[in-house]
């Protein structure tokens, strides 16, 4: 550990905070990567032939079914030790895939396979009407799904994605087991250097705390700004039999 | 019950051009949803120009006839011609054309809740028609203008009246120059008091000689727009006639339908 020689507390805490950066890559990099594999799926789910439900339904299956742990190992032991040996043989010399881009692609995928259930939903809650009203004007069935339906099922998905990211969020601390520098294998490194857990654990709190505060911060904003009247959830407070009698239940 | 042969009978297609093939042509429209037969082998075409109603007890299969007609629902059996064209023949990868020459008005207007007004009718012009922005924005404000609602342009959905709405939906449709109109119901979601200015609109659409095929039960608004009535019931069209014909034969099952209608509105 290149650290030790001139270790500080103050080192300690600049290296970890910078490990931020690589959790924050994570998050972006996986969430974006859900939303590309999950939109398309839950289409397929709602408008799809019998066939194309049925494949995706097995993907939610396998990665709804599966802790996170065990598709990290899965994936970097299993598929990308395959593909580095494939690789080897192409190329002639070694190749290692990076534990950043197993740990990527696994949340990612799996990200892939709630956020298929959160476009579904989001598409369901829209009225079937404007979908015909769409193929009567002349869409094609893809069409009406890109112009008229995906535009408003984001929005309605938004508070649902934001709950996904701070779910993922949190599944990104099993990186450390692969080895990625993000945040919490740079505490644990700290922690055994110096053995003292707990302020370090409370460190990690802290940064989780606040990169869920400021992601669902962010998606509220991005809610209310691209907000248009009268379509999704829309909460005035009315008058309560408690208002007006002083009691409460 | 009057039976078929006798009604087809007093049938007069009032615009019947020489010779000409009708306009739309359904021939032996059958619909089967879950094990239930929804229509019975109807078959029905409209000359150009020519306005005809449904009516009959819901559950007729009225809506799933007009859905037929435009292809969004495919009949089990039967095809349905466009100026001759099958719609069977254009296959999967032309239906969307064949549906473009169609407009439809739903009973709960449908509209895209995510996009003004203009947005709603200019927004199959850009992307199935490939027109220009502009273009299709100046086509969008003539066609609400047509309905009466330039202003109301840069209203979105939630904004409008139900009249309104279903003007906007009506502005949408007609923005496609479709040479078909199906209309379904638009006036039964629509308080009493917003259903004229809906209605004024479709007269104004039928005198301008639109080929409409209208579910409705409000026919007394235009009866001498109206050229024939079909009445439907258990997915077979049990009587069709020109409105005058119908109602002086007061035993006939669409006068005895209307006239239930009448006692139960105070109106016609």
């Amino acid at each position: 550990m290149s650290l030790l020689p001139d270790f500080s507390f103050y080192n300690a805490i600049v290296y970890i905070v910078k490990g931020t950066s690589l959790t924050v890559a994570l998050i972006v990099g996986s969430m974006l990567t859900g939303l590309a594999v999950g939109l398309p799926m839950a289409a397929v789910q709602v408008y799809g032939p019998r066939w194309g439900r049925f494949l995706v339904g097995v993907y939610v299956w396998f990665f709804r079914g599966i802790p996170i742990l065990v598709l990290l190992f899965l994936f970097y032991f299993g598929i990308f030790g395959l593909v580095e040996k494939i690789l080897a043989e192409i190329m002639g010399e070694k190749v290692n895939v990076p534990p950043f881009v197993a740990t990527l692609a696994t949340l990612g995928l799996t990200s892939g396979a709630y956020q298929s259930q959160i476009f579904r939903g989001a598409i369901l809650s829209l009225h079937l009407g404007q979908y015909q009203a769409a193929l009567s004007l002349g869409f094609t069935r893809v069409g009406a799904l890109t112009h008229i339906i995906l535009p408003q099922a984001l929005r309605v998905a938004i508070p649902a994605w934001a709950n996904e990211y701070s779910i993922l969020l949190k599944d990104s601390a099993l990186a450390y087991t692969l080895g990625t520098l993000e945040i919490m294998s740079r505490i644990r490194q700290m922690v055994s250097i110096t053995h003292l857990h707990v302020p370090f654990y409370i460190l990690a709190g802290i940064l989780y705390y606040f990169l869920t505060w400021v992601g669902i911060k962010a998606l509220k904003k991005l809610e209310a700004k691209i907000r248009i009247p009268g379509l999704g959830a829309e909460v005035e407070r009315e008058t309560t039999l408690e208002d007006r009698t002083g009691q409460s239940e | 019950m009057v039976a078929q042969s006798k009604v087809l009978a007093f049938a007069k297609p009032r615009i019947a051009p020489d010779g000409a093939p009708p306009l739309m042509e359904a021939k032996n429209i059958t619909k089967i949803l879950g094990g239930k037969l929804i229509l019975d082998d109807i078959s029905l075409s409209l000359n150009k120009g020519e306005f005809k109603v449904l009516i009959g007890p819901s559950g007729s299969g009225k809506s799933t006839l007009l859905q037929c007609v435009h292809f969004l629902t495919i009949p089990d059996k039967g095809d349905v011609f466009l100026e001759g064209r099958s719609a069977l023949g254009m296959g999967h990868k032309n239906i969307s054309a064949f549906r473009q020459e169609i407009g439809m008005i739903f009973q709960d207007f449908n509209l895209f809740d995510h996009l003004t007004a203009k947005d709603n009718v200019s927004i199959a012009l850009r992307k199935v028609k490939k027109w220009p922005k502009d273009k299709a924005l100046a086509k969008a404000m003539e066609e609400l203008d047509k309905v009466g609602l330039a202003e109301k342009a840069d209203l979105y959905p939630a904004q409008l009246s139900g009249g309104q709405k279903q003007r906007v939906s009506i502005a949408r449709a007609m923005a496609m120059e479709p040479k078909l109109m199906l209309l379904d119901e638009p006036t039964s979601a629509l308080d009493p008091e917003l259903i004229g200015e809906v209605l004024n609109v479709i007269a104004n659409l039928a005198k301008g000689g639109m080929t409409m095929l209208m579910v409705t039960h409000q026919i007394g608004f235009a009866r001498h727009l109206i050229h024939e009535i079909d009445f439907m019931e258990n997915g077979r069209i049990i009587e069709r006639g020109d409105p005058e014909s119908l109602f002086a034969d007061g035993s006939s099952r669409t006068a005895v339908f209307c006239s239930k209608l009448t006692e139960l509105t105070g109106n016609q």
